[in-house]
């Protein structure tokens, strides 16, 4: 009655992408915090000083992730730097974090009240002390919640570097969908697979938060 | 490292200026159904989450959670193969707008239902023992407030919509900006001309879009 062609090792190619999907998650994530932090300490400190700094990350955010794959990806082959696809799209996904990720801890350092700081310099902290031990783990928990989320919306936007070519989740099951011509069920499963993924996260930032409520 | 061996041919390029503003238009348009949809939907799937039958509720936290827990692309993908397995062949263009609207209708419902925490509970039993009925409360009172808290939102939402334009190309979509460029690029290769001039149209809709909500708001929001 119900006959499918969708063979186990169909589900392990698309497992074989998601993979790819995280790796490429887990990169861009790295990429974006490690600059989205050094980026919204500067745009908190120096809010005029670094405000050519913001209209730069607003073009990331107004120019859609696709057209920045092909440009950057064109540009790789233009200048000759000879990247693999992989690394041109946690690059480009990168950047496009770091200038949502310089958004919210810029949003959270200013969340921190400018008594505290001050309490904390008159106790005799230096500057990057207070920074260390008073701004960033209260603003920290500020910004975690939008971090969460960035970190969702990173994993499903890594489903546009199908058009430069890496075969992540999404374009596994599509490979899978030519041959097998079932599209609901093939792409019902990659849905599938993404919503555990999106839920894990979700679920762990959740618990993450938990813990940290404890300690306020 | 840089080994440039490339002439940028930008007059070439520009040449294709009109028939990409034309493109650009097709995108504006797209984005601004799928929001008009959207927002309806939206404002449908708010009032079934408050409702007291299950079935209601059950419906929209489906929606709401699919539409955003899966990528949009893949979204679209499922209307336009998932459909076609079915027999319906639908257009590629049916398939984005069918697709944008999914996603921005679960995305503004999450912003609405935050919103209409913002309007208290006794206003609406005010209402309702003013004699209005239930649809007239909604419309009289709750949603000209709910709209002045999610304004903000919903003009990122518009911009978002516009950027996700761009993913019908993905399934054969050829006359938005993305696709005109695309075919473009296929003529004749010049990539990285080509996307630019798509990227500075698309940042110059996005600030449009930006502005307008703004001026929008002032005229609006006044007291």
């Amino acid at each position: 009655m119900f006959e499918t062609s969708f063979a186990i090792t169909d589900l392990q190619f698309m497992l074989a992408g998601a993979w790819v999907t995280l790796k490429l998650t887990l990169w861009a994530m790295l990429i974006g915090t490690a600059s989205g932090l050094a980026f919204g300490l500067l745009r908190a400190i120096f809010p005029l000083m670094s405000a050519p700094l913001s209209w730069l990350l607003d073009v990331f955010r107004s120019v859609p992730l696709l057209i920045q794959f092909v440009l950057f990806n064109s540009f790789n082959s233009i200048a000759g730097l000879n990247w693999t696809a992989f690394a041109v799209g946690c690059l480009v996904l990168g950047i496009y974090c770091a200038s949502y990720c310089t958004e919210i801890i810029r949003s959270g350092v200013l969340a921190v009240p400018s008594n505290v700081t001050r309490a904390a310099r008159s106790l005799g902290l230096t500057f990057f002390q207070t920074l260390r031990y008073i701004v960033l783990p209260m603003a920290a928990r500020v910004s975690f919640p939008g971090w969460i989320n960035l970190v969702l919306s990173v994993m499903k936007d890594t489903s546009l570097v199908l058009w430069i070519g890496i075969i992540e989740l999404l374009r596994a099951s599509q490979t899978i969908v030519t041959r097998i011509q079932e599209p609901i069920l093939v792409l019902c499963i990659a849905g599938f697979i993404y919503y555990v993924m999106s839920w894990s996260v979700a679920r762990m930032g959740a618990m993450v938060e938990k813990r940290w409520q404890e300690n306020d | 490292m840089f080994d440039f061996d490339y002439n940028f041919r930008w007059n070439t390029a520009l040449k294709a200026l009109p028939d990409m503003l034309a493109g650009s238009w097709v995108t504006v348009e797209t984005a601004v159904i799928s929001m008009l949809f959207g927002i309806v939907i939206a404002l449908g799937l708010t009032v079934m989450r408050t409702a007291r039958n299950p079935l209601l509720r059950g419906f929209s936290s489906v929606w709401v959670s699919i539409a955003r827990n899966t990528p949009a692309l893949f979204q679209i993908y499922i209307l336009y193969f998932g459909l076609g397995a079915f027999g319906l062949n639908v257009s590629s263009w049916f398939a984005l707008v069918a697709g944008i609207t999914f996603n921005n209708a679960g995305y503004l419902a999450e912003n609405f239902r935050g919103g209409l925490k913002a309007v208290p509970e006794t206003q609406i039993k005010a209402a309702r023992s003013l004699g209005m009925s239930a649809f007239q409360t909604y419309r009289l009172i709750v949603v000209p407030q709910l709209l002045r808290i999610v304004f903000y939102p919903m003009s990122n939402q518009m911009v978002w919509a516009v950027l996700m334009t761009s993913l019908g190309i993905v399934v054969g979509l050829n006359n938005d900006l993305t696709g005109v460029t695309q075919s473009y690029n296929v003529l004749t290769f010049r990539t990285f001309e080509y996307f630019a001039i798509a990227a500075v149209l698309y940042y110059a809709i996005a600030k449009l879009i930006i502005l307008t909500a703004r001026l929008l708001a002032w005229r609006l929001f006044r007291y």
